[in-house]
C-alpha cells in the first residue's frame, strides 16, 4: 500500500499506509491525523481538508478541476501548493506523498 | 416569549421538511437559521449544482430544492426567523427555553437541531491588525453602501461577491481588486464590466497576490500586498472588504451538555433523541451508527423524530401513524379538500 506522510504546520509528521483508491482526505479520517477536518464530507463543498502538497509532489498530481480552486481561494491561507485533500485520490504513483496540514482549517 | 411545540434550529433541507413531518401530526414549529435566507447549505454551497440522489427526482439544484420544500410547508404557515443564531438552550420544567443573539425567546417541549456543520460565518483576514479594525475598517459584508462613498477601497476575492462589489462601489469610490489568483470566478457579464473599468481607471486589478500587512493599526490608510514573485506594493487604503468566503462553525452547540463525537451531535438511531430528553439532532449534525450524511438521511431521521415530539407535545393523546394519501386529517391539514 502507498505510504503517504502527513506534516503538521509545527513541524510533526506522521506516515501511513493508505489504501488505492481512498482519497489522501481519508487516509486521513480514518487514522486520526489531526489538522484535516473535512467538514463537507469529500464533495468539495467547504475547504476545510485543506493542504500544502511538497513541492516536488505537487506537479505529478492531476490538475485540480475549476471547482478546487475556487474552494481553494476559500481556504485558510491558501498558497501555490494548496489542493483539497480529498481531491487528491491515492495509487501507486503516489507512494512517499508528503502533504501538510494548515495552521488550522476554519 | 412565543411558544410552540418544536424549536428547529437550522433552515436547511432537513430542517425544513421537519417542519412538514410535525404539521402533518398537527404540531406547530418555528424555524430558527443564523443565515438570511431559508436552505442551509444547498443555497449557501451549491445552489446552482445539480443533486441526484434525492428519491424520484432525478435531478434538482440545490436552490430547486430548497423551493420545493418550502412550497411544501406553505400550509403549515411555519414563522421562519432568520438571521438569527441560537446562543442558550435552557431547561423549564418540561419545556426548552431557546435564546437567540437578538435576545428572542422561543419556548417548546421539542427542539430538533439540523445544524449541518455548525452556523456559516465570513473567512476573515487573519491579520491581528485586521481583527481590531474590523467593522471600523476591515468589513466581510456590505450592509449600507452609503458608508462606503468616496473612499478608497481595496476588496479582496476572486468570486462573484467581490466581483459585484467591486462594480458596484466603483460607481463612487476608487477600488482595488485584489485576488490571490490570476483567474476571477464570476458572471461573464460582470468580468467584463471589470475589465473595461479597469481600463478606464476606475477599478484596479492586483494579482496574484494576498495581504502582507495593514500598515497603520489606529487609522487604516494603507496596505502592504506581495505578489506571488516577491514583490511587493503598498496600496492607499481606508476601507478592506474582504470576500474569502463562508466557513462553518460548530459555535454555540458545542456548549448545550450534548454528547458530541467531533463535531457532530451522538443520537440513537430509534428516535434520534440526543442524551437530553426532547432534544433531538438530524441530518448532517447528527451522528449514530452507521450515519451517512446525504439529505435523505435527514429526511428519514426528522420523521422519526417528530413521533418522538408528538408523544412530548400531546402527552394525553395517542399517537397514530397515518398515510398522507389516505388521512383525511392530514389532508386537511395540508389544505387539500
Amino acid at each position: 500500500m502507498p505510504k503517504i506522510t502527513y506534516k503538521d504546520f509545527q513541524g510533526g509528521s506522521k506516515t501511513i499506509e493508505v489504501e488505492n483508491g481512498l482519497s489522501v482526505m481519508e487516509g486521513a479520517i480514518q487514522n486520526d491525523i489531526t489538522g484535516i477536518d473535512a467538514d463537507c464530507g469529500g464533495s468539495m463543498a467547504c475547504a476545510t481538508c485543506h493542504v500544502y502538497v511538497e513541492e516536488n509532489w505537487f506537479s505529478k498530481l492531476p490538475k485540480a478541476e475549476d471547482a478546487e480552486v475556487d474552494m481553494i481561494d476559500m481556504a485558510f491561507e491558501p498558497k501555490k501548493n494548496s489542493r483539497l485533500s480529498c481531491q487528491i485520490i491515492i495509487n501507486d504513483e503516489l507512494d512517499g506523498l508528503v502533504v501538510t496540514t494548515p495552521e488550522k482549517q476554519t | 416569549m412565543k411558544k410552540t411545540d418544536a424549536i428547529i434550529i437550522g433552515a436547511g433541507p432537513v430542517g425544513l421538511f421537519a417542519v412538514h413531518q410535525l404539521g402533518i401530526k398537527g404540531l406547530k414549529a418555528v424555524v430558527i437559521d443564523n443565515l438570511d435566507k431559508a436552505g442551509g447549505q444547498c443555497i449557501e454551497l451549491y445552489p446552482d449544482k445539480p443533486i441526484y440522489d434525492i428519491p424520484a427526482v432525478p435531478e434538482c439544484t440545490g436552490e430547486q430544492l430548497t423551493t420545493r420544500l418550502l412550497d411544501q410547508i406553505k400550509p403549515f404557515k411555519t414563522e421562519l426567523f432568520l438571521n438569527e443564531r441560537v446562543d442558550e438552550v435552557r431547561q423549564d420544567k418540561e419545556n426548552w427555553v431557546v435564546k437567540t443573539n437578538n435576545k428572542k425567546e422561543f419556548s417548546a417541549p421539542n427542539i430538533i437541531i439540523a445544524g449541518g456543520v455548525g452556523s456559516f460565518e465570513p473567512r476573515k483576514i487573519s491579520l491581528k491588525d485586521a481583527e481590531k479594525l474590523e467593522d471600523k475598517s476591515v468589513f466581510y459584508a456590505v450592509k449600507n453602501k452609503e458608508q462606503f462613498k468616496n473612499k478608497k477601497i481595496s476588496i479582496f476575492g476572486g468570486g462573484d461577491s467581490a466581483l459585484d462589489w467591486a462594480l458596484e462601489l466603483s460607481k463612487f469610490s476608487k477600488i482595488t481588486l485584489i485576488h490571490r489568483r490570476n483567474e476571477f470566478r464570476g458572471a461573464q457579464h460582470t468580468l467584463s464590466e471589470i475589465k473595461k473599468l479597469e481600463k478606464d481607471g476606475k477599478v484596479s486589478i492586483k494579482t496574484p497576490c494576498q495581504i502582507v500587512s495593514l500598515d497603520d493599526v489606529n487609522e487604516l490608510k494603507s496596505i502592504t500586498i506581495k505578489f506571488d514573485d516577491g514583490k511587493t506594493e503598498k496600496i492607499s487604503t481606508d476601507v478592506i472588504l474582504g470576500f474569502f468566503g463562508l466557513i462553518m462553525k460548530l459555535g454555540p452547540i458545542a456548549e448545550w451538555g450534548l454528547n458530541m463525537d467531533k463535531k457532530t451531535i451522538e443520537v440513537n438511531s430509534k428516535n434520534f433523541e440526543t442524551n437530553k430528553k426532547g432534544i433531538f439532532a438530524a441530518g448532517d449534525i447528527c451522528s449514530y451508527p452507521g450515519k451517512l450524511k446525504l439529505i435523505l438521511s435527514g429526511f428519514h431521521e426528522v420523521a422519526l423524530a417528530s413521533v418522538e415530539c408528538f408523544k412530548r407535545a400531546r402527552p394525553n393523546e395517542k399517537y397514530r401513524f397515518e398515510f398522507t394519501t389516505s388521512s383525511k386529517t392530514i389532508q386537511n391539514r395540508l389544505g387539500k379538500k
